[in-house]
């Protein structure tokens, strides 16, 4: 019988609903007199959708950059809570390199498509499954074995989520060649092939057409409300924001103004007036 | 982009994964087979006016070279002008294994990969800190360094800077003298050749290749997603050093001698050109690359002789450098994507007639 389920899970956190997921304290980050980040702390919860908004400049990518490890800030922890086994522990990312930081499940599509530009949408989605690939060269060679096998198993993953995202008509173009809001799912689409613990999106909707947010809003909350996956999101539509995340943190200048839930926000005086600016 | 074809329906990732997946690219496969079989006739009858089989086997010992060169610099994005001293260590590793330890032909052969491929993860370690011409500047400096280590180190010398190698016996077999043996040497390079190339072919629809490719096109991508981009771009240089220490090692087997002064820098640089010109990133255009750069020469020599007779004899390498160099200008200019591109575009032509798009 052919079933339409999903058979994988996208969600690879063995934390609990509600339970701490992220943990940011203190960090602060400085590109020579420039202070991008100064003493930022928030907390993110397991099945959130977080969001991570503020005016441009205001240090939002930077902090992204700091989890996923591109940037390592002088000063502060980022940790990471894990359940593995039954067995409850946290890593502290801001050590740790970016592609070991990727195989803690932590997951990130960029401001700027940062997509392999000659590949196929297939092959960047494939790449999304490397952490969860052996590499072994002569394998690879012989081709006919264990390096078919693999190829087929990951591609099935792969091909749920081409399914997900609806890409199936774009699987074989070359990224570089596609408009730039099916490039856009793409990316989504290869952080979500890692299986995130946490998924980090650095504006998946800018330069959309409203139809364009419609849909990556709705994939959004998909991967999240029917799928488990946690979301750090940044984003500079409001009202995309108000309604689909659970829990705001405001940056301004590389400061936290405002941590709540959106209702709170919306009242919250010192982020009416960043937003709206100061007119005394 | 290459025309995708229209119509060609796949029911498995299997048979969507194969390498040849439609009967017009299985009756081409025959083609190329059916040619390569008929070729040492070709070349010792009817085609020996243009083409000579010792040329023919030289051409599938620099093939090797090339597929391995096109990995790091096609596929993973790293230049490398060391490609070069890469085949002299194979040369002189198999050379040393031969005739210094006495020990078969195929274990001085094994050895020569492998040890060529170590000695190239070693060079690459500059990769990790340099892009680009920087990169390059430092893979010169491990080209200069093999070189004045295989002319210094008199160890390795019969006469002069030249090791000499014994005609090849592997197990009660030997290989013939002269026009016998360049016959059974075609078949040798043939099987190697061939098998590298499906390796090399492999390689880059495997989760290896597929790394070094996210490497090339974006490397803080690569390193989102988990590459780790450090152990690619040197597994890459180990990868692409081993093939180089194949081409190597038989190249000194089959002319019988191993000395540096064939692995120069020019040789380094003929790789890097064969690479561009076959087509960055494909394996078939380092094999098209590989062919065009080594036989070209030869023609022009022989053309230039035919029209200007023998006292043309002095003129002989400097106009054939003019030319090479004149050609390689004209695809960097009209087809900088290589012969692979004209092939695919030729293809695309035949597949639309008689539309033109
Ligand atoms: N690599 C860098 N080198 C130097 N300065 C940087 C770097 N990255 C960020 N900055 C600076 O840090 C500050 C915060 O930048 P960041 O990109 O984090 O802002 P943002 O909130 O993401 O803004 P936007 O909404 O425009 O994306 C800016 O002043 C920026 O110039
Ligand atoms: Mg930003």
């Amino acid at each position: 019988m052919l079933t339409r389920a999903y058979q994988f899970d996208l969600n690879s956190s063995g934390v609990a609903a509600g339970e701490p997921l992220l943990d940011v304290s203190g960090v602060s980050l400085r590109f020579g007199g420039i202070r991008a980040l100064s003493d930022v702390s928030f907390r993110m919860r397991q099945g959130d959708i977080h969001a991570v908004i503020g005016p441009n400049g205001a240090g939002k990518s930077s902090m992204l950059n700091c989890v996923s490890g591109l940037y390592r800030p002088q000063e502060g922890r980022i940790q990471l809570h894990t359940v593995r086994d039954g067995e409850v522990g946290s890593t502290d990312l801001v050590t740790r390199k970016p592609h070991q930081i990727a195989r803690l499940g932590v997951a990130r599509s960029f401001q700027n498509i940062e997509l392999f530009g000659h590949l196929s949408v297939l092959e960047n989605l494939m790449l999304g499954r490397h952490i969860h690939m052996k590499h072994r060269v002569l394998a690879g060679m012989v081709w006919f074995g264990p390096a078919r096998r693999q190829e087929f198993a990951h591609r099935e993953f792969v091909e749920e989520v081409i399914d997900l995202l609806q890409l199936q008509a774009h699987r074989h173009a070359p990224v570089g060649a596609l408009a730039y809001g099916i490039q856009k799912r793409v990316e989504f689409g290869r952080a979500l092939c890692i299986e995130p613990s946490l998924l980090l999106l650095d504006e998946p909707m800018a330069g959309m057409n409203a139809e364009e947010k419609e849909d990556m809003a709705r994939f959004v909350l998909d991967v999240n409300e029917l799928r488990g996956v946690s979301v750090l999101i940044i984003e500079h539509d409001m009202s995309v924001i108000m309604d689909i995340s659970s829990h705001i943190t405001v940056l301004d200048f590389g400061k936290v103004i405002g941590d709540g839930t959106p209702t709170e926000i919306a009242q919250n005086d010192d982020v009416i007036r960043a937003y709206l600016g100061d007119d005394e | 982009m290459a025309a995708s074809s229209t119509g060609t329906y796949f029911t498995s990732y299997r048979a969507e994964s194969a390498l040849r997946r439609t009967k017009a690219e299985w009756a081409r496969l025959a083609l190329i087979a059916g040619f390569l079989l008929a070729l040492p006739s070709l070349a010792t009858g009817p085609l020996h006016q243009v083409l000579e089989l010792h040329v023919i086997n030289m051409v599938l010992i620099v093939v090797i070279g090339a597929v391995g060169l096109n990995i790091l610099i096609g596929y993973t994005g790293q230049i490398s002008l060391g490609h070069g001293g890469f085949l002299c260590v194979g040369a002189f590793t198999a050379g040393v294994f031969y005739q210094r330890f006495d020990l078969p032909a195929p274990v001085g052969i094994f050895a020569a990969v492998v040890f060529t491929a170590a000695l190239g993860a070693f060079f690459g370690l500059p990769a990790l800190r340099l892009k680009g011409l920087y990169l390059a500047i430092a893979t010169l400096a491990s080209q200069t360094v093999i070189i004045f280590v295989a002319s210094q180190w008199s160890w390795l010398h019969d006469q002069g800077e030249t090791m000499n190698l014994s005609r090849l016996r592997i197990g009660g077999f030997e290989i013939a003298a002269r026009g016998a043996g360049h016959w059974q040497w075609y078949w040798i390079l043939l099987v190697f050749a061939v098998l590298s190339v499906y390796a090399g072919r492999n390689l880059v629809r495997s989760s290896v290749g597929r790394s070094f490719m996210a490497v090339r096109d974006q490397d803080i991508a690569a390193a989102a997603i988990g590459v780790n981009v450090t152990r690619a771009k040197v597994t890459s240089f180990a990868v692409s050093s081993g093939f180089a220490g194949l081409a190597g090692a038989l190249w000194a087997h089959y002319r019988g001698n191993a000395t540096p002064e064939t692995f120069v820098l020019e040789t380094s640089i003929l790789f890097v050109a064969m690479v561009i010109v076959g087509g960055l990133g494909s394996i078939a255009g380092a094999v098209y690359g590989a062919a065009f750069m080594w036989m070209v020469p030869e023609l022009i020599t022989k053309a230039l002789l035919n029209v200007g007779g023998s006292e043309w004899t002095s003129r002989v390498p400097h106009l054939e450098m003019i030319f090479f160099g004149l050609l390689i200008m004209l695809f960097l200019i009209f087809e900088p994507r290589g012969l692979d591109r004209i092939w695919q575009r030729t293809k695309d032509y035949f597949r639309f007639w008689p539309f033109r798009y």
